[in-house]
């Protein structure tokens, strides 16, 4: 039998203060929850989930996918060859969207892929083409890729293909092309094509050569240790990023290829910042894809935004995604931008904080605190918080000034809706106008409603 | 012997691994050890040191290198290794910098404070449910006070429960005493022999002080739920709870306190009884059954103690035979059921008893709760209580029905007078307390009815035991001073109600 009866008394208490206090008053330890109730019209649903007696051992199987995947860096290859891609067809970040409800980062990333892929001779062309509708649109998520910002995948761009050696999970996601006025931003001028150019013809066939002669990178090893290193994942990779290119550079460098090409590309990779993201955010990826379709599980595994909607996608319901009006980031603005020239929220980049890195390891991260989050102790706040929406604890993923503690992983879709905390997301910031390029970064919160809808579809599954 | 081992893939910052060395250099029958990442300079450090290292090794694979005098120490050094390793992660207990915010689930609480053995769940009854499962698998018991709870969930919650050897007290489950600490509303006893599993919470407390009255202390009491003997639960916590006191060593004797059970639940606790090596009792409320005070004078015979009836202090100004009506104002459901039952009894079918908890559907109170003849109310039933604080806590809406039925009886004819049969429970989350107000209000209706030339009798059930926080002496000496008579002994409080009343002249 249980030792309630003959260990000592120890307590927790949710509701009336005052049996808390009774209990205390005769020296019994005691922790309080903060409870607050869930949103009106979730208790059916949250009885019917949380009593489906396959959900706990469906969530630790789920979580201990995501919790045991590992993801190394195998090959890079252009996206026509890696996915099929074919011409006219292009990916784009975040939940399905016709052109129609596109937002401007979205339709001045396509801009520039259209042009990229000689697809048009000049931006109206392209945007007529556009609204035309003759191109082929489709999430990155449904091809296993993750795309940063707008996400947008065109044919002849290079992908890192990334494996999961645990599960045999594949992951892909295209390179990172820097900041301010970039394509993934939806900016389409020449100097953003002209870029993309170099980065198909120069970039994507050297990191080849250097990965071939590599062999795997493990990329999870280096997220782990970018973590202990003032990086969280998402709004900054620069550790992350440093520790890739100290990988591949003698395979650069011995590829034979020109050294000012060489030259170029360590310089390009090593003044990107968030070179490594579109390395960390196909890692997340290869994580939460080995916690899909887990029958009876709770557990988010996809949080992806395309600037007009945010969607969700949980294990136990499959390919279904849950979305709703995305929300405008808060924080900083570079130049002249303010609120007023944000795009809502954009990118397949919250599969970091799916993962438990990015906003979820913001603790690890107090360099950047003032960019996104305010002060260092709230910064710890947000970190601490996370942990009661989500199932796990990172077995990989530590975080120093919290004693180590393993970053909080596996959000649940339960706990969202029970204690009405949302998950807390780093985010860059698009001009809402195509063409613009960054506007800012800052931080950010799915739509509540998400949550109770994935919630209803999860009570609507449990067997009678 | 050396012996080197590689785990793939698997990183640790070189500090934490520095103090696993160390811990595991530290074993007995370890002549060196060496746990670190795969660099290349590590690498040449486990040469140096004579290890010889496999091919393939590289900076993100974890290396353990162990020259050990036996294959025993060798095993020991494997086992310091992961302990060490997995020290190093300090889970959810230690927080680092900044003061952690309160956790926003039982779950998440549960998970902070890795000694818990009991969550108390008081969440309006709507969302009670996901917190009390959470707190199972945290792998806490759980105590539900928390009322309008599906039967459903009930059933849910208990098997759930029984699965995991953790005890559902609850829901509806206002008492617990667990090895001395009480929890919820619970009464300061002594510790003893008798274990006690209630149905009914204000019941085991009336046992309880009762027991302590006449010195027999008490092991725990484990509450399962009012709802715990019907047909649908089964009694499923009620046999969870016996299993566990007749493991107990403490318990001697159990006492299961409750209202009777459904039938078949009944035989079937009966034989499951019979099981155990704990001798049991039943105190079980019902027509031509014994109330809580015989089943409590039992008890401590059966303890080996020589009972002697509870303490009653005598009203200074009652006239017996000069009242008509009974009123019994109650915050405790089963106190309200023992008066009833005695009521019932020794007045007969002629003088019917209306309720809100009524001994038979016919004498049901509508939601006016009021009725002309004899009636008591149970103010801390569900239906009163939703959305309110219980009466136990808040005492306004009896002190409200006092003052109106002595204004009831002051404007009514001579002759007319009222009984009115009022309970006080005393302990740990109870007022803290009730005679501050509720004893003015008793003088104060006294004095109404009083002044009118009317008859009014006021009877106080105070159910507390000497180490109570609020002070029975105290407490009593104040209801005293207002006028009534005081009972530590609800049942002889009831009897004495009656006996004032014309009728049973």
């Amino acid at each position: 039998m249980s030792g309630l009866l003959d260990s000592p008394l120890a307590v927790v208490s949710a509701g009336v203060p005052l049996f808390a206090d009774a209990a205390q008053a005769q020296a019994v330890p005691v922790t309080r929850v903060d409870w607050r109730p869930p949103e009106p019209g979730t208790e059916q649903d949250l009885a019917r989930v949380m009593g489906d007696p396959r959900r706990e051992e469906a969530n630790r199987t789920a979580v201990g996918r995501l919790l045991s995947a590992g993801a190394e860096l195998v090959d890079v290859r252009p996206a026509a060859e890696a996915l099929g891609l074919e011409r006219g067809s292009f990916l784009h970040a975040g939940p399905p969207i016709d052109r129609e409800r596109a937002s401007g980062p979205l339709r001045g990333a396509l801009i520039g892929a259209m042009l990229l892929e000689d697809l048009a001779e000049d931006p109206a062309q392209a945007e007529q083409e556009l609204a035309a509708g003759g191109i082929g649109l489709d999430p990155c998520h449904h091809h296993r890729t993750v795309g940063p910002m707008a996400g947008v995948v065109s044919p002849s761009m290079w992908l890192f293909e990334l494996r999961d050696p645990q599960h045999g999970g594949t992951a892909w996601c295209s390179l990172n092309e820097g900041l301010g006025k970039v394509l993934r931003y939806g900016a389409y001028g020449p100097e953003v094509v002209e870029r993309l150019r170099w980065m198909n013809d120069v970039l994507g066939p050297l990191l080849r050569t250097a990965v071939r002669s590599h062999g795997p990178v493990d990329i999870t090893s280096i997220a782990a240790q970018m973590l202990q290193m003032g990086d969280e994942g998402h709004n900054r990779n620069r550790a992350g990023t440093l520790m890739f290119l100290r990988e591949v550079l003698p395979g650069l460098i011995d590829s034979g290829a020109p050294a000012a090409d060489v030259a170029e590309v360590a310089r390009f990779v090593a003044g990107n910042d968030h070179f490594f993201l579109n390395l960390a955010m196909p890692a997340c990826k290869l994580a939460t894809d080995a916690a899909r379709d887990v029958t009876g599980s709770t557990l988010v595994v996809a949080m992806a935004r395309n600037g007009t909607d945010f969607g969700i996608q949980v294990s136990g319901t499959g390919d279904e995604w849950f979305t709703a009006p995305a929300n405008t980031p808060d924080g900083l603005f570079l130049g002249s931008y303010g609120p007023l020239d944000a795009n809502p929220d954009i990118g397949d980049s919250a599969i970091t904080e799916t993962a438990g890195i990015g906003g979820f390891a913001m603790a690890a991260a107090p360099a950047i605190v003032r960019f996104v989050g305010g002060s260092v102790s709230d910064a710890i706040e947000a970190t601490q918080l996370m942990y009661d929406i989500t199932l796990a604890e990172s077995t990989t993923y530590q975080i120093p000034v919290l004693e180590f503690r393993g970053t909080p992983t596996g959000i649940d879709v339960t706990r969202v809706v029970r204690t009405g905390l949302l998950p807390h997301i780093n985010t860059g910031m698009a001009g809402r106008v195509a063409g613009t390029g960054q506007v800012g970064a800052g931080i950010v919160n799915p739509p509540a409603e998400i949550f109770p809808a994935a919630l209803r579809a999860l009570a609507a599954a449990v067997p009678v | 012997m050396n012996v080197v081992e590689v785990r793939r893939r698997s990183y640790h910052d070189s500090v934490t691994l520095m103090q696993v060395s160390r811990t595991v250099a530290g074993v007995e029958g370890v002549v060196a050890a060496q746990v670190a990442m795969g660099t290349e300079l590590n690498l040449d450090v486990l040469r140096g040191m004579g290890f010889e290292v496999p091919e393939g090794v590289g900076p993100a694979d974890l290396v353990l290198a162990v020259q050990a005098a036996d294959e025993d120490a060798l095993v020991r050094a494997r086992a310091a290794t992961e302990a060490a390793l997995a020290a190093s992660w300090s889970g959810g207990g230690d927080t680092g910098l900044g003061t952690a915010p309160a956790a926003r689930t039982v779950g998440a609480a549960a998970r902070r404070t890795p000694d818990a053995t009991v969550a108390l769940v008081s969440v309006p009854g709507q969302h009670a449910f996901s917190e009390a499962i959470d707190a199972l698998e945290a792998g806490l018991s759980v105590l539900l006070f928390s009322d309008n709870v599906p039967v459903e969930q009930e059933i849910r919650l208990k098997d759930e429960g029984a699965r995991r050897g953790l005890l559902v007290m609850g829901p509806d489950c206002g008492t617990a005493a667990v090895g001395g600490v009480g929890l919820g509303f619970a009464n300061a006893v002594p510790s003893g022999p008798v274990g006690i599993v209630a149905a009914s919470g204000t019941g085991a407390q009336q046992v309880m002080c009762l027991l302590a009255g006449a010195g027999v202390g008490v092991s725990h009491c484990l509450g399962v739920g009012g709802r715990d003997l019907s047909s649908a639960v089964a009694g499923r916590s009620t046999k969870q709870a016996l299993a566990m006191l007749d493991a107990d060593p403490a318990t001697e004797l159990i006492v299961v306190v409750s209202k009777p059970a459904a039938e078949e639940v009944a035989a079937d606790l009966a034989s499951y009884v019979d099981g155990l090596a704990t001798p049991v009792q039943f105190a079980v409320l019902g027509r031509g059954r014994p109330d809580l005070t015989a089943a409590a004078a039992r008890a401590a015979a059966a303890a080996g103690v020589a009972w002697r009836d509870p303490r009653s202090w005598p009203a200074a100004a009652d006239s017996p035979g000069r009242y008509r009506r009974l009123r019994g104002l109650f915050a405790g459901g089963t106190l309200c059921d023992e008066a009833m039952l005695i009521a019932a009894d020794l007045l007969g079918p002629d003088a019917p008893v209306r309720s809100n908890i009524p001994l038979d559907p016919s004498l049901a109170l509508g939601p006016s709760l009021d009725a002309e003849g004899h009636l008591m109310i149970d103010f801390g039933d569900d239906a009163l209580t939703r959305g309110r604080p219980h009466p136990m806590i808040d005492q306004r809406s009896r002190l409200d029905r006092l003052a109106l039925e002595a204004a009831r009886v002051a404007d009514g004819a001579a002759g007319e007078g009222s009984v009115l049969l009022l309970d006080v429970v005393l302990g740990h989350g109870a007022h803290p307390d009730p005679a501050a107000q509720l004893a003015a209000a008793v003088a104060a209706a006294l004095r109404t009815a009083g002044d009118a030339g009317r008859d009014l009798a006021v009877v106080l059930s105070l159910c507390g035991t000497l180490d109570d926080p609020q002070g029975l002496e105290r407490q009593a000496e104040a209801f005293v001073a207002a006028g009534a008579s005081v009972h530590l002994s609800n049942a002889a409080a009831a009897r004495h109600a009656v006996d004032l009343l014309e009728v049973a002249r």
